[in-house]
């Protein structure tokens, strides 16, 4: 597999394509008299990078719990892939191509880094009961076709290095890299990231902008994206969604969102 | 058969009112006991995050202590003050062998450290002691015998003195255990030190004297209820599978709630009584080794942290 | 100086999944094998074949079926004494209606019937975790035993309230009842503990094995890799009650000869416990040292004032071997948590650069 280097273009010079994978229709999700999100709505288009910010609090993180299925809304409807639903489940998500990595790093910790990426090959792998038992057979050619695809993904993200660590033992930087090892070996159609760069220094950030666009780029995979860094967001996204206080404030392409006077508002904190 | 089940034990509680309010007594009575086995858990859970299963055998060896010392000639008194002293010796060797060397492991790790510690002071308890059971030392220490005779309703109802003895003693413990964990700083402690060692640490409690503090405060209640148990029923090691009772009675009151287990004890221990005598006949003897389980079973699919627990949030 | 990997390169990912990829291992792992296959039997005294290795290899079968619960799928269980007893009652009525079958087909059968039950009682851990699925399992274990008791049929309705290995055969050989052949149950036990043991450890590197471990460590996020968490937690608890019965089933049949009800309570619950942590949590070989560890150590307490010359009274030697085995738990939980089997991966490190100090 040939990993080329690909310099971050801006926005303005990919065309987003029209089809639309996601839809986010008035959805509310409220905990006891709390509301997190109130009637939000917005689109995904296939083959995009779109970006969800917001000062923290916004409902960031609980709009990407809902597009996968931990959080149930109160109002709305989730349309992924032409079909429309209620309330997405965490098994369907997956089953549907929805793939996710988390602000707080959720790895198997008592897993190396090798299991943890062979474990996002879970739903792909068929071999009932009776050939696990025996494994040597037809289990066992099942688990080293699928090694070889865990390893061309090991062999993109660059950390061949570490395949037998214990991923409990591992930097930061490293285990929200394996993360998203993890959720690309699902072979998504859609990727959701939770800030992925957090706690990076300048070089790390490269280098899974890099990844990011490579996976775009390559694979074709959508992408939503979490993320604080202006920069990284503004470089990489095709467009953004603006969250402040559980509501939608700005839609657009970066440049817009970023001459938006609500979205400068909200960041610098004016008294609402 | 439905007969049996729905209607006939209804009316033969009716039928016998007197009887009833004998059994419901009963009831009361082993909930308020099972409550103070369960106390001496959520004390030790609520202050250091410990399931101490060491807490039944604590109470049989409370009890022998104190008998151990009367037959050997200690008056009565002398022998209650020499027994609270031997508990603070046992909490503050517990705190110093067992607890300082395992800070901050996982919860299952101190468990089963408890657990060793049981059988450790099983071992040692007969070594010293002696397996057969010895008779408790209730009246020398004050406590009523005999019982008052009530007629309601034309039958009879018999209430044991020591029974009432038993009942206030436990509130009188529940009580000022309350006020101590709520009101005072060093109950504060005792929650933050619950909640996070290294953080309770950090912000200069005391981890090893908090620890020593609770485990006797433990002690205590072991031996508040090695006395009770122990005077109605001899003291022997049998006694401590008591203990494994209070587990239902923890489920439901949950494990960090004082208040939570005397309620838990009392609904495990009216339930049971009933069950036995209404509806044991349909199955037979010895149901109230797990029926106390079914009920905690349940309690836990509709609410997982008990009445009185705190709810787990678990958190992306 | 032995002990080196140099040279041995692994050229497909077959051989590199393997249990014990550095050929010294493996030549270990044969040596045990012979060890135990022939000179065992064939030089080992009764005493040492029959109280020592049978019941060995039997308990470590049900701290493997105990360890796949707890240890891999973090689901803590304290109802194994009662899920042995299925498989060993099972067992029994089997044997009563089936005189003419081979026992060792039988006793394999009787593991499903404790597979069943394990799943029913198992339910409640999707709604349930930790210490209070633990007292849904206390749950089982308390009503399982008080079953045992009252259910005449399950021991044909005799009067003592025990059940008696029925003498039968396999292969030829008498491997039950009054005049059974105790090498032959040894080798029956061994065989099948390692067919087992084999089993299991496929089931663990493969794919169940890897769902069963991400339900331990993160079970949200698991459901987002597409484990459903009723399948991985239910199949954990039908293997485990599986081996415990094919455990009880043995222990019954192939050790004691006759079985109360006791033998299946609580306490023994907590015995296979401790192995499994003692052990390792987690780790096949430590279900090996930790049955090894509780079983065999009070039987050399137990041989050793005899030995050393000291005249203690049995009873206190009983008394000791309690204290005993709670100091050495909690000595263990203090010294290394991860249990016997981490401090043998520690000193096969240490082994890898001997003689050199440096690591």
């Amino acid at each position: 597999m040939n990993v080329a280097v690909k310099t971050p273009k801006t926005a303005t010079d990919r065309k987003p394509a029209p089809e639309v994978m996601l839809d986010i229709k008035n959805i509310t999700l409220s905990f006891g008299g709390v509301h997190a999100i109130k009637d939000v709505s917005f689109n995904i288009h296939m083959g995009e990078i779109r970006a969800i910010i917001g000062p923290n609090g916004a409902g960031k993180t609980s709009m990407l719990n809902v597009i996968n299925g931990f959080y149930h809304p109160q109002v709305g409807e989730i349309t992924f892939k032409g079909e429309t639903r209620a309330a997405m489940r965490p098994y369907v998500a997956a089953t549907q191509g929805i793939a996710r990595t988390f602000q707080n790093v959720a790895l198997f910790k008592g897993m190396s880094t090798l299991d943890n990426i062979m474990s996002g090959r879970t739903l792909k792998m068929h071999k009932n009961f009776f050939w696990q038992m025996l494994r040597y057979g037809p289990a066992m050619a099942e688990e080293v076709e699928h090694r070889e695809r865990v390893e061309e993904i090991i062999d993109f993200l660059e950390i061949q290095h570490i395949r037998r660590t214990p991923v409990g033992r591992l930097p930061y930087g490293l285990q929200k890299r394996v993360e998203l090892a993890r959720a690309l070996a699902m072979e998504p159609e859609l990727l959701l990231l939770d800030e992925p760069m957090a706690g990076m220094n300048l070089e790390e950030k490269e280098d899974m902008s890099r990844f990011i666009l490579d996976v775009n780029d390559q694979f074709g995979t959508t992408i939503a994206l979490i993320e604080h860094d202006m920069g990284v967001v503004m470089d990489l996204s095709t467009r953004i969604v603006v969250l402040d206080h559980g509501e939608k404030i700005a839609d657009g392409t970066p440049d817009e969102v970023s001459s938006n006077q609500d979205v400068i508002d909200a960041y610098l904190g004016v008294a609402h | 058969m439905l007969y049996n089940i729905f209607v006939d034990p209804f009316a033969q509680m009716l039928g016998a009112p007197d009887f009833l309010m004998q059994v419901l007594w009963e009831g009361f009575v082993a909930g308020t006991l099972y409550g103070l086995i369960a106390l001496g858990f959520v004390l030790i859970f609520k202050a250091s995050g410990v399931f101490n299963f060491a807490q039944g055998i604590m109470v049989v060896f409370s009890a022998l202590t104190l008998v151990g010392l009367y037959q050997a000639g200690v008056p009565a008194w002398a022998a209650l003050v020499l027994t609270i002293g031997a508990m603070f010796v046992l909490a503050w060797l517990v705190e110093r062998i067992v607890l300082r060397n395992l800070v901050n492991q996982e919860e299952i790790i101190l468990f089963m450290a408890t657990i060793g510690l049981n059988y450790f002071l099983i071992g040692f308890g007969e070594y010293v002691f002696g397996g057969e059971p010895k008779k408790m030392i209730a009246s020398e220490l004050g406590l009523p015998t005999g019982s008052t005779t009530f007629e309601p309703f034309g039958g009879v109802l018999i209430i044991e003195h020591l029974d009432v003895a038993a009942v206030v003693v436990a509130v009188a413990l529940v009580t000022g255990l309350a006020i101590f964990f709520n009101k005072t700083r060093i109950g504060r402690a005792l929650r933050a030190v619950a909640d996070d060692h290294q953080a309770a640490m950090s912000v200069g409690i005391s981890l090893n004297q908090i620890w020593v503090i609770v485990w006797f405060a433990a002690g205590i209640v072991a031996l508040a209820t090695g006395i009770m148990w122990g005077a109605k029923s001899d003291v022997s090691f049998a006694l401590q599978i008591v203990a494994l009772k209070a587990l239902p009675v923890l489920i439901i009151g949950g494990f960090t709630s004082i208040p939570g287990a005397i309620l838990g004890g009392l609904i495990i221990g009216f339930g049971e009584k009933l069950f036995e005598i209404y509806w044991g006949g349909l199955l037979g003897s010895g149901v109230e080794g797990w029926f106390a389980y079914v009920i905690a079973l349940i309690f836990l699919l509709f609410r997982p942290q008990g009445l009185f627990g705190e709810k787990i949030i678990e958190r992306i | 100086m032995l002990y080196r990997e140099t040279g041995q390169f692994k050229t497909t990912y077959t051989s590199d999944s393997q249990v014990f990829p550095i050929l010294q291992d493996k030549i270990g792992l044969i040596a045990m094998l012979l060890i135990a296959f022939l000179v065992v039997p064939v030089f080992g005294s009764e005493f040492f074949v029959k109280t020592v290795m049978t019941p060995f290899l039997i308990f470590t079968l049900a701290t493997i079926g105990l360890n796949i619960l707890v240890g891999y799928t973090g689901q803590l269980s304290l109802g194994t004494g009662a899920f042995m007893g299925v498989g060993a009652y099972s067992c029994y009525k089997l044997a009563t209606y089936f005189p003419e079958t081979n026992l060792v087909l039988l006793i394999l059968l009787s593991g499903f019937f404790s597979a069943g039950i394990g799943v029913i009682f198992g339910l409640p851990s999707l709604r349930i975790k930790g210490f209070y699925l633990a007292v849904a399992t206390l749950a089982a274990q308390f009503f399982l035993e008080w079953c045992f008791i009252r259910i005449k049929w399950l021991y044909n309705d005799n009067t003592s309230g025990a059940i008696n290995s029925l003498p039968r055969e396999a292969f030829g050989y008498q491997i039950s009842g009054g005049a059974a052949d105790y090498i032959a149950q040894y080798i029956v036990v061994l065989c099948i503990v390692v067919m087992m043991t084999w089993v299991a450890s496929n089931l663990i590197r493969g794919r169940i094995g890897r769902s069963w471990m991400m339900i331990r460590d993160m079970d949200i996020a698991a459901e987002l890799m597409g484990v459903r968490p009723l399948y991985a937690k239910l199949s954990a608890f039908a293997v485990s009650s599986f081996y415990a019965g094919v455990a009880g089933a043995m222990m019954v049949f192939l050790y004691y000869g006759s079985a109360e009800p006791e033998i299946f309570d609580i306490n023994h619950s907590f015995l296979f416990l401790f192995m499994a942590i003692i052990g390792g949590l987690g780790s096949l070989i430590g279900c090996y040292m930790g049955a090894a560890f509780i079983w065999i150590m009070p039987i050399i307490l137990r041989e050793l004032p005899e030995i050393i010359g000291l005249d203690i009274n049995p009873a206190t030697v009983e008394h000791i071997i309690f204290m005993m085995i709670g100091g050495l738990i909690i000595f263990f939980l203090i010294v290394e948590p991860h249990g016997l089997a981490r401090l043998w991966q520690i000193a096969k490190e240490k082994l890898r650069t001997w003689p050199f100090p440096y690591t």
